[in-house]
């Protein structure tokens, strides 16, 4: 007997998940495990050249190797080359700057691509690449995004400049708070350049169909609906003659699944060919052609009054954009800007954030995009600023976090892009007192900047908002079939974040069904209207308010079905265990109402956004000869309103924190300066592995649903990886207080942590 | 070159280019698309198959090395619908989220076990540390791997 | 990242497979494990004409310990030297600087000849050699020869090897008993290549003085060399906390000439770490 579950006993538990039983045994079928009758394999050459005008392209011999069916360059993608226009927060002014899917003229960083070789095998059409000759002239290469804005080298020459747009965080009046403060501090700051680096790299497989001029694109991600709409407006087609389809993905963390040059090009030589195309990114592409992310320098000045209450906050970012604007490159500096305040009340702001472009490769959103930058900065000047004043550093952040009371708590305002939010709902001073407890920051406390065993101790600590659940809407669609399941179909993606499972628990809780009855269809433009995808924490709060208001409304319409087939009113039918329908004694089978179009469609429509909220904090221990910083204990504390699946936000939380941990003391990607990518390896390229960060805790609260969206909840999952720079940091910062070395710049890697002991002993001598 | 193989207990017979890899070969030539490749250059371990019992990165071996060699990949871990007793412990603490990485994660893990029932959580990272995850943080990772061990202790393979 | 093409060998025997070299004129390339050969070719650094594979030559997988000291064959893989029961006592600093080496899949694949032939100036076995004064053993048309893992390395993935020649084992000097030894290396992560590495070991006189000290460094310069200074600074006297100090700043100073910076190390920093290190292993010196 399929037992009865009472409402919401799937939402709020650690359902196992629904995913887990093709991808563990090696059924899941990723992009590169499809393919085609007929299939060509394409490679793409790509600038050696970080800056430079094409010459000419000899393509000659490459053709002439046998297997090879076309080489493409740009006069081949008719006679303008189309451009990928912004997705997210798209100006006129900043078009000049929008990439071409093929170079013609110039290139403007190591990887851009240069030519398309299409060929029987991936091997060959490798060898090919080999056998092409591109003559670059080199210009001049714009390394640093701080001495982009001079002008002595433009990227784009029409444009007559290299910084490609200017945006203002502002709030209150912060020149008469700089003038009336007791006290100032003026700081710069950098955050290296890193990226998300999901374990499968990209790839496309694309078929035309000649007789239906109809195109079908696998290995989709993110947001299919945005990239149809582009590809068919490159391609001239209608957005209904293009099926993007959602295949299982390898990781996402905002680059993957953006529309990228091969996204145009390879469907396109799929319609020249007239025959099925792959394209698979190989790793070494990946870590020059995909979005790079978080490369900032800041200067940021802040006024307090002698007690610690801040009054103002200003400041200055320069946001390393690379040789182009992506489809969401904008969203980093943008959220630089604005978030620079994070929790706490700041009356009066002026941040501004300038997008420079550089010639290396374009950045994108990475997981908690422009936050990661923000908390690291503001964060680590708060500890700079509590020592000044002789304030505790937890009792200043005490005394500024924005108080509930005041919550909806409207941010600074950023302009020219959209930039109006407010906090939806927060106890702030909860989660961090729950993170102090936790990690026993009194009993720690005695051991900050002591030399135990050769090393020194030190704790860290910052505050977070996360933001999520962005608009403008997501609709979902339920229907019964003919053996009584219930198909979801609904326009958000999957990214490997357990979508599947999260919206199954949604809908079997909103149905009263058992999970296994609930079937879950997402991603591909074949399912529903459209979609918009996941980012921002938005897939679960938007789609899955979607699948409950439809639930609703299908309730509804069994009951006005089973009405009409038992002859009563609907308020007399009762659905029982969602395989009838009885009232008075007569009953009716689910299945047999299936014939009656059972489908209920509902859109949810929001533009509020949704703030998680916490605390991390993290104890470390420094070996002052080699650098080396270990992180003893990590402890996390976000409440997000409501957990939909508290295994799976545990999970995608600690890796967040991993992330977070890789990206401040391991991972950066390094150019020298002619622009040319030196960590261009996975062994380069350092990941946190299994036996570098053993010891994280997290503890997630759901002390305030927000108001914003029907089930509560909160987007989350990127919160893990906001504060780590700045909890890193500050731990190491109190370690090596006897030494008064203030980390200023990431990543702590063993030789700057190294060098900056070493020069503030020089100074203490001197 | 002609190569014959036994995988997953079956004997095939294929006839290769000297430059494919191991890798490549199980994928594209044989379909055993669950074994799947992240770096291509031996960092990743995605690719991570069992040759004659022991883990092996199978970017890093041609297929023609693996002529007359047993290979047991992800799709040879269970025989049926049902999980394996470390594929269950996977799922039950959340070991995997996009599940590109977990294949490579199964069969080093079995291999370990299979050779070191008693593996502590040191042994346990140390081996792991040979396999990159990017959602995990490899947390729940170690705690499945861990619970898994009993179903390996007195020497049989689960 | 598919390799380039090749052609592929798999000789019977050792004189079949040097001549298959000689016939290919340095265009050929041995593969054993292929654990650096393969990233190699991935990423087209290489393109031989053909691969010679070393697989079915008989007698290179052999860990013989004798009085002579420990002989590991050419395709003795990491793992063997990690399980092998009398070679922790036989060479116990090999077999924990070995420990260093990659991660679980390239042990079980990787080998010794492999790695010496790939010769990367951070690599332990590489390192070991020229520590230990070890004699590597290699076959060519014209018969063998026996190369000191001093005269072996001459540069960054370089080594003396001709065209034709094959490593086939390499032999570390026996190991007295009551030698102190220790093998100190730094790497960012686990398993990476180190930044920098010691590899030391020194015997005691009948009054308790060091002598005989091989102090071997990797990840510093161009290739694994022995630091003589240190040597002289160690011989003759008591270890304790004072030569401790004193051989790690000759250490420092020894690689000030040759120790290159690089993406991920100042030069300077270097110099510091490997005091740093010969410091430790001193410290830690154990029997």
């Amino acid at each position: 007997m399929t037992p009865m579950h009472v409402l919401n006993s799937y939402v709020g538990s650690p359902v196992e998940r629904i995913e887990d039983l093709r991808l563990l045994r090696g059924k899941g079928q990723f992009v590169d495990d499809l393919t085609r009758e007929g299939l060509l394999h394409a490679a793409i050459l790509r600038s050696n050249v970080a800056h430079g005008r094409i010459l000419s392209i000899e393509t000659r011999d490459a053709l002439d190797l046998p297997g090879v069916h076309a080489v493409l360059t740009a006069p081949d993608f008719g006679p303008s080359v189309p451009v990928i226009p912004l997705r997210l927060m798209p100006m006129p002014s900043l078009e000049p700057f929008a990439q071409p899917v093929i170079a013609s003229d110039k290139v403007r960083y190591v990887g851009e691509p240069v030519a398309v070789v299409l060929a029987e095998s991936a091997a060959i059409a490798e060898d090919a690449l080999e056998l092409i000759y591109a003559e670059i002239e080199p210009l001049p290469a714009i390394v640093d995004g701080t001495k982009a804005g001079d002008g002595q080298v433009l990227l784009v020459e029409s444009s007559g400049t290299n910084e490609a747009a200017q945006y203002s965080a502002l709030l209150g009046d912060v020149e008469r708070a700089f003038q009336e403060a007791e006290y100032v501090r003026r700081e710069k700051f950098r955050v290296h350049r890193h990226t998300a680096l999901p374990m499968e790299p990209r790839g496309i497989l694309a078929e035309w169909d000649q007789e239906s001029e109809r195109l079908v694109v696998w290995g989709a991600a993110k947001v299919p609906f945005a990239n149809r709409r582009i590809l068919a407006q490159q391609m001239g087609l209608a957005e209904e003659d293009i099926d993007m389809i959602e295949n299982d993905v390898g990781g996402g963390f905002g680059v993957r699944g953006e529309f990228y040059p091969e996204d145009f090009l390879v469907p396109f030589a799929a319609r020249l060919t007239g025959r099925p195309v792959k394209w698979i990114e190989d790793r070494r592409e990946h870590l020059i052609a995909t979005n790079h992310a978080r490369e900032v320098d800041c200067e940021v000045e802040i006024a307090c009054r002698k007690d610690g209450t801040i009054l103002g906050l200003r400041g200055s970012a320069f946001v390393d954009m690379g040789a182009y604007l992506r489809t969401n490159g904008v969203i980093g500096p943008r959220n630089v800007a604005q978030f620079l305040v994070g929790p706490y009340l700041i009356p009066n702001v002026a941040v501004t954030a300038s997008l420079m472009m550089t010639n290396k490769t374009p950045v994108g959103t990475y997981r908690g995009p422009g936050r990661y930058e923000a908390d690291f900065f503001r964060e680590r000047l708060f500890d700079m600023v509590a020592r000044d004043l002789g304030i505790d550093r937890v009792e200043f952040r005490r005394r500024n976090l924005v108080p509930e009371d005041m919550i909806p708590y409207a941010l600074p305002t950023v302009t020219p892009v959209e930039g109006r939010t407010q906090f939806d709902s927060g106890d702030y001073q909860a989660t961090l007192a729950r993170c102090l407890e936790e990690i026993g920051w009194d009993e720690k406390a005695a051991l900050q900047g002591r030399l135990i065993d050769g090393r020194y101790h030190g704790l860290g600590i910052g505050c977070f908002v996360e933001g999520g659940g962005t608009g403008p809407r997501e609709t979902a669609r339920l229907v019964v079939e003919a053996d009584g399941t219930l198909s979801v179909f609904v326009g958000t993606s999957a990214v490997g974040q357990g979508l599947e499972t999260a919206c199954a628990q949604i809908a079997a809780d909103a149905l009263e069904v058992p999970m296994e009855r609930v079937r879950i269809y997402h991603g591909s433009t074949t399912y529903v209207r459209e979609g918009f995808g996941s980012f921002h924490s938005r897939a679960v709060v938007m789609g899955g308010s979607a699948i409950q208001l439809a639930a609703e409304a299908l309730k509804e319409k069994v009951r006005e079905a089973g009405a009409r087939h038992l002859g009563c009113s609907p308020d007399e039918a009762r659905i029982v265990d969602w395989t009838a329908v009885t009232a008075g004694g007569k009953s009716v089978e689910l299945a047999e109402l299936a014939a009656e179009d059972l489908t209920a469609e509902h859109t949810f429509a929001n533009t509020k956004h949704t703030y998680s909220y916490g605390a991390h904090a993290a104890h470390v221990a420094v070996d002052p000869k080699t650098g080396a910083v270990e992180v003893l204990d990590y402890l996390a504390v976000e409440d997000v309103g409501r957990a939909i699946n508290p295994l799976t936000l545990h999970g995608q939380t600690i890796g967040a924190i991993v992330q977070g941990l890789g990206g401040t003391l391991l991972e950066h990607l390094i150019y020298d300066e002619n622009g040319q990518l030196l960590t261009g390896s996975l062994a380069d390229y350092m990941m946190p592995t299994a036996s570098d960060y053993p010891n994280i805790r997290v503890v997630t609260l759901q002390l305030r649903p927000s108001p914003v969206n029907p089930l509560g909840a909160k987007g989350a999952g990127e919160g893990g990886i906001i504060p780590v720079g700045g909890v890193i940091a500050n731990a190491v910062a109190a370690a090596l207080a006897p030494f008064d070395v203030q980390p200023r710049e990431l990543p702590l890697s063993p030789p700057r942590v190294w060098a900056m002991l070493k020069t503030a002993r020089e100074g203490a001598i001197v | 070159m002609q190569v014959s193989m036994e995988i997953n207990g079956k004997a095939v017979s294929i006839d290769v280019e000297p430059r494919m890899t191991l890798a490549d070969c199980l994928r594209h030539h044989l379909g055993l698309t669950g074994t799947h490749v992240g770096c291509e250059h031996g960092v990743c371990g995605a690719c991570t198959v069992m040759v004659d019992g022991a883990a092996m990165r199978s970017c890093l071996m041609l297929a023609v090395q693996a002529d007359k060699a047993k290979v047991v990949t992800v799709e040879g871990l269970s025989c049926d619908e049902a999980l394996s007793p470390l594929q269950a412990a996977f799922r039950k603490h959340h070991a995997l989220q996009c599940g590109f990485c977990t294949p490579g994660m199964l069969t080093t893990a079995h291999a370990l076990l299979s050779k070191e029932p008693q593996a502590d959580e040191t042994r346990v990272r140390e081996v792991l540390s040979g396999n990159l995850c990017r959602c995990t943080g490899y947390t729940a990772l170690v705690e499945a791997v861990l619970e898994a061990r009993d179903a390996y202790q007195g020497g049989q393979e689960a | 990242m598919k390799l380039p093409s090749f052609e592929y060998a798999c000789p019977a025997t050792l004189a079949e497979a040097v001549r298959i070299l000689a016939d290919h004129e340095g265009e050929a390339k041995v593969i054993s494990g292929g654990q650096s050969l393969m990233p190699v070719l991935a990423f087209r650094l290489a393109a031989p004409s053909v691969l010679v594979d070393l697989r079915n030559v008989p007698g290179l997988d052999r860990i013989t310990i004798t009085e002579n000291g420990v002989h590991l064959g050419a395709r003795v893989r990491w793992c063997d030297i990690e399980s092998h029961d009398g070679l922790r006592k036989a060479h116990p600093l090999l077999v924990q600087g070995i420990s260093h080496v990659a991660h679980y899949q390239i042990r079980n694949r990787g080998t010794v000849g492999g790695s010496l032939a790939h010769a990367d100036p951070a690599a332990e076995m590489p390192g070991l050699a020229v520590a230990c004064d070890a004699e590597i053993s290699v076959q060519g048309v014209a018969g063998s020869r026996l190369i000191k893992a001093a005269d072996f390395f001459d540069g960054a993935l370089s080594t003396v090897l001709e065209f034709d020649e094959i490593i086939t084992g390499i032999r570390f000097p026996a190991w007295p008993s009551g030698r102190r030894w220790a093998f100190e290396e730094f790497a960012r992560r686990r398993g990476d290549f180190a930044m920098a590495g010691v590899a030391l070991h020194f015997d005691l006189d009948a009054a308790g003085r060091a002598c005989n000290a091989h102090v071997g460094v990797i990840g510093v310069c161009s290739h694994p060399c022995r630091l003589t200074a240190v040597e002289e600074v160690i011989n003759g006297n008591v270890v304790e906390e004072d030569l401790v100090a004193a051989a790690a700043k000759a250490a420092s100073e020894a690689v000030a000439a040759d120790v290159t910076g690089d993406m991920h190390a100042s030069a300077e920093y270097r110099q510091a770490l490997i005091g740093v290190l010969v410091e430790r292993a001193l410290a830690h010196a154990q029997v």
